[in-house]
C-alpha cells in the first residue's frame, strides 16, 4: 500500500475543484488549470491526487503535466521573474538581461533560488514591445531593461 | 459499399475501411510501423504517427498515411511509385538517425520490426546524423525498458491502457523528448504496472523486453551441488515449436521434455501436474463456499476468482483493495510445484532445499515477478528459483545446437510429470474454469461426467458466461481474458448487477497461449486461435481428463497433504494478498 501524503486542506481544494467538474476525467486539463493555479505547480502527490479523484490512470496525467509547457512541477519562487523572448525583445538584447539574471540569482530557467525568493521563467511577448526589451517581476513590468538594471531590479524585492 | 482503384485493381469495400485494410483485403502489401491489429481482440493501434504506411491519393497534394485514411467513393490509390518509396524511405532514415545502432546485441534483433523495414527498403546508411535520445534504463523483474530505442507507435500505451487498463505507461514531454514512460518516469515496480508483459509482445522494437535468466539458469545446471529440476507451463508445448519453424498449433510436448534433458536439467517435470493439484485445491475451496452459501452462510464471498494469473494477481491487488478476500487463495500451479518439490518431493529425495534449484518454462513474463514475491520462499530461499520464458528456452536450445524437430518424443519423469488433460487446458481462456467444473462437478453430484467437454466455457469473446447444471444446481460461471474485460466484469460484480458462483480471468488476450514470454505474434491473432486448439487436442489425447483422477495427486494427498484444503494444504498451496493501490494520508 503506497501513500500520499499531503495537508487537509490541499486535499479538500483538489477534491473540491474535480468536483466541480463533475470527476470527470475528460476535464482533466481544466482540473489541472485550476490546481495549478491554486499552488503554483503540480507537484506529484497533487497529480496522484487528482488522478484518484477524476479515476484515471496518473500516468496519463503526468503525460499531461509534461507535455503543455504552461504545466510546472516546479515551485515558483516567492517572486517570479518572467522574461520575454519575443521577437521585439529578442532583438533589443532580451537573451543578454536573461544571461545576467541567471547569473546573478544562479538558477537556471525553470528553477528557484534556494531561498525560494525568485523563480526564473522566459514567455513570448507580454503586448508591450514598445517597452522592449521587457521583463515581469510578479505582476510588475519593467521596461527598456538592460543588464546593467539587473542588480538593482532584484535588490528592491531582496 | 464503395469502390476504390488501389494500383489498378478494382475493389469494393465497406464505408469506413481505411486504405491500408482494403490494400491487404486485395493483397497488396504497404508497408508498417506503429499500425498493429489484434483481430478479434478488439485491439487496432493506428496513430498514424510513423508515416511508414503513406500511399499517393490521385487528387491529393499530401501523401496519405493508408493507416488512418478511409476510403472514398472513387478514390484512386497508388501504393508503390517512386514518390511513395522515396518518402517511405526519408521516414525510416529519420527514424533510425534516432535510433542506437546495436542490432548485434539487441534482444529484438531477428525479430524487429524496424530492423525489417531497414532491410526492406535497402537502407545502407543512414544519412542524417543528429542529437540521440537519452533516457535512463528501467528493469523491473519482468520487464526490461530500454527507451532510446522508443518510436513512438505507442502500441505499448494502448495495449496498457486500453487492452489492460493497467494505465502504467504513457506518453509523456513532447516533441524530440518525447517518449513512452511511467508516470514522473518512475520505475515500472513502483507503477501500476502488472507485468503481464503484453507491451513486450507489441513492441516492434527493443524498447520493452523481457529480463533474461538463461545464464543463471545455465549457471545452476552447471553448479555440481546443485540438483536443478524443470517444470514446463501448458502453453509452452503449443507455441515453442514456432521458434524452430513449425507452423502454430504445433504439439512439441515430448521433443520439447527431451531437449530439456539435453540441456542438462537433472529432472524434468510438469507445471501440468501442479495444475491439477490447483484444481484439487481451488476446486474444494469453491464448494466449500458454495456449500456454505446454499447453508444460508451469508458472510461467504461469491464468485471466487480464480488466482493462477500472476498479472491478474497484481491487477486486483492494485485496483480492487476492497476485494482481496474474494479470489481464492490457493496459488498459481507455478508456485504450488515449486511448494510441493522443495518439501514432499525433496524430502523424498533426500536433497536439502538449498541445493535444490526449480526452474520453470513459462509462457509469461509476470511469473519472473511472482517467484520473486517474499511469501513464496522459506528463509529467503524461493519456491521456484527461475523462471524462463517460452523463447528463452528456445533460445538456449538453439545455443545447445539441438533442433527441436529433431527431437524424439520423451516422457517427463514422475511423480512430478504426471498429469490429466484438465491442467494442459489451463493454457487456454476458459480452460481453468472448465478444468475445476470437471472435477467439482463429480464431486458435488457423487456422479460421472458423460461427457467431461464444457464448450459453452470455450471460444475467444473477451467476456464469456454460461450456467453449468450440477444434478439440478445451476452454477454460473463468468471468463474474461484481457485485464480491460476483467475490469468489466469485477465492476459488474461490485455493484451487484450481476452475480456469479465463479470466474476465471487471465491477464493476456488469449490466455496463456497468447502470454507476454510467447513467441512473438506481430499481430496475428490466427497463431493465438491455433496455439488454442492445439491445447484442446493435446486435452482430448489424454487417457485421464479430470484432476481428481490424476494417481500421483492422489498419492500425494495419501502420503504427504492429508485432504484439499486441509492444514498441510493451507501452509503450502495457499497465500494471501496484498493492498497495492495508492491511499491518500493527511499530513501535518
Amino acid at each position: 500500500m503506497a501513500v500520499i501524503k499531503l495537508s487537509e486542506s490541499k486535499v479538500n481544494f483538489v477534491k473540491e475543484v474535480c468536483k466541480s467538474f463533475n470527476n470527470d476525467g475528460g476535464e482533466v486539463i481544466n482540473v489541472l488549470h485550476k490546481v495549478q493555479g491554486e499552488f503554483g505547480y503540480l507537484p506529484a502527490e497533487i497529480q496522484e491526487l487528482v488522478a484518484k479523484e477524476l479515476n484515471i490512470p496518473v500516468s496519463r496525467v503526468y503525460g499531461i503535466v509534461s507535455f503543455y509547457s504552461f504545466f510546472t512541477m516546479t515551485p515558483k519562487g516567492e517572486h517570479p521573474i518572467s522574461v520575454c523572448l519575443g521577437t521585439a525583445c529578442y532583438v533589443r538584447g532580451a537573451e543578454k538581461v536573461l544571461d545576467e539574471l541567471k547569473r546573478q540569482l544562479g538558477i537556471n530557467v525553470g528553477e528557484v533560488t534556494p531561498d525560494g525568493k525568485f523563480s526564473l521563467t522566459c514567455l513570448r511577448c507580454v503586448g508591450a514591445c514598445g517597452l522592449a526589451p521587457v521583463i515581469e517581476v510578479g505582476e510588475k513590468v519593467y521596461g527598456r531593461v538592460t543588464p546593467d538594471h539587473v542588480k538593482d531590479i532584484i535588490a528592491e524585492y531582496r | 459499399m464503395i469502390n476504390v482503384t488501389i494500383d489498378n485493381k478494382q475493389i469494393q469495400v465497406e464505408e469506413g475501411t481505411t486504405i491500408l485494410k482494403a490494400a491487404r483485403k486485395a493483397g497488396i502489401h504497404i508497408p508498417t510501423l506503429c499500425y498493429f491489429e489484434l483481430a478479434g481482440m478488439k485491439f487496432e493501434n493506428k496513430p498514424g504517427g510513423c508515416r511508414v504506411c503513406v500511399v499517393e491519393v490521385e487528387g491529393r497534394r499530401n501523401l496519405a498515411p493508408a493507416c488512418a485514411t478511409d476510403c472514398m467513393e472513387g478514390m484512386v490509390v497508388h501504393t508503390h511509385t517512386n514518390r511513395v518509396i522515396n518518402a517511405r524511405r526519408t521516414v525510416v532514415e529519420l527514424i533510425l538517425s534516432d535510433h542506437p545502432a546495436d542490432c548485434l546485441v539487441c534482444p529484438k534483433s531477428g525479430q524487429c520490426e524496424l530492423q525489417s523495414l531497414a532491410q526492406y527498403l535497402g537502407i545502407r546508411e543512414i544519412p542524417f546524423k543528429g542529437e540521440q535520445s537519452h533516457y535512463r534504463q528501467d528493469m523491473s523483474p519482468s520487464i526490461i525498458r530500454d527507451v532510446d530505442k522508443c518510436v513512438m507507435c505507442r502500441r505499448c500505451e494502448n495495449m496498457c491502457n486500453n487492452i489492460q487498463t493497467v494505465g502504467a505507461l504513457s506518453a509523456i514531454n513532447r516533441g524530440f523528448s518525447a517518449v513512452v514512460a511511467p508516470a514522473f518516469e518512475q520505475d515500472l515496480v513502483d507503477s501500476p504496472c502488472v507485468m503481464c508483459g503484453q507491451c513486450v509482445q507489441v513492441c516492434p522494437v527493443g524498447a520493452l523486453s523481457e529480463v533474461d535468466d538463461t545464464r543463471r539458469v545455465m549457471a545452476a545446471i552447471n553448479n555440481p551441488k546443485k540438483t536443478v529440476i524443470v517444470q514446463t507451463a501448458p502453453a509452452t508445448r503449443v507455441a515453442l515449436g514456432e521458434e524452430f519453424g513449425m507452423p502454430a498449433g504445433t504439439i512439441v510436448t515430448g521433443q520439447m521434455a527431451a531437449a530439456l534433458r539435453r540441456l542438462g536439467f537433472d529432472y524434468v517435470f510438469d507445471t501440468d501436474f501442479a495444475a491439477d493439484l490447483t484444481i484439487m485445491e481451488e476446486g474444494t475451496e469453491l464448494l466449500g463456499r458454495i456449500s456454505k452459501f446454499m447453508a444460508g452462510d451469508k458472510s461467504v464471498r461469491l464468485p471466487i476468482l480464480t488466482s493462477c494469473c500472476p498479472g491478474w494477481v497484481n491487477f486486483f491487488e492494485h485496483n480492487f483493495p476492497d476485494m482481496l478476500d474474494v479470489p481464492s487463495t490457493a496459488k498459481s500451479p507455478q508456485q504450488m510445484f515449486g511448494a510441493i518439490a522443495k518439501s514432499y518431493w525433496a524430502e523424498k529425495m533426500g536433497i536439502n532445499r538449498e541445493d535444490l534449484v526449480v526452474v520453470s518454462i513459462m509462457p509469461c513474463l509476470a511469473k519472473k515477478y511472482e517467484c520473486k514475491r517474499e511469501e513464496f520462499s522459506v528463509n529467503g530461499n524461493p519456491d521456484v528459483d527461475y523462471v524462463l520464458s517460452t523463447r528463452e528456452l528456445a533460445r538456449l536450445i538453439k545455443q545447445f545446437n539441438l533442433n527441436l524437430k529433431d527431437m524424439p518424443s520423451e516422457d517427463y519423469d514422475n511423480p512430478l510429470g504426471e498429469s490429466t488433460g484438465a491442467a494442459v487446458i489451463f493454457g487456454a481462456t476458459g480452460g481453468v474454469i472448465e478444468a475445476a467444473t470437471r472435477t467439482a462437478y463429480e464431486v458435488f453430484t457423487g456422479k460421472k461426467l458423460d461427457k467431461v467437454d464444457f464448450t459453452e466455457l470455450r471460444g475467444m469473446e473477451g467476456i464469456r458466461d454460461a450456467w453449468v447444471d450440477f444434478n439440478g444446481t445451476p452454477i454460473h460461471i463468468g471468463i474474461a481474458h484481457g485485464l480491460a474485460n476483467a475490469r468489466a466484469l469485477l465492476e459488474k460484480v461490485r455493484e451487484g448487477k450481476e452475480q456469479f458462483h465463479a470466474i476465471e480471468v487471465m491477464a493476456c488476450p488469449g490466455g496463456c497461449v497468447g502470454g507476454a514470454g510467447q513467441p512473438y505474434h506481430h499481430g496475428n491473432s490466427e497463431i493465438i486461435k491455433k496455439r488454442t486448439e492445439a491445447i484442446y487436442r493435446e486435452d482430448l489425447g489424454k487417457p485421464i481428463r479430470k484432476s481428481h483422477e490424476n494417481l500421483s495427486i492422489q498419492k500425494l494427498y495419501q502420503e504427504y497433504l492429508g485432504e484439499p484444503c486441509g492444514h498441510k494444504s493451507h501452509e503450502l498451496l495457499h497465500t494471501h494478498y496484498f493492498d497495492k493501490s495508492k491511499h491518500v494520508e493527511i499530513s501535518e
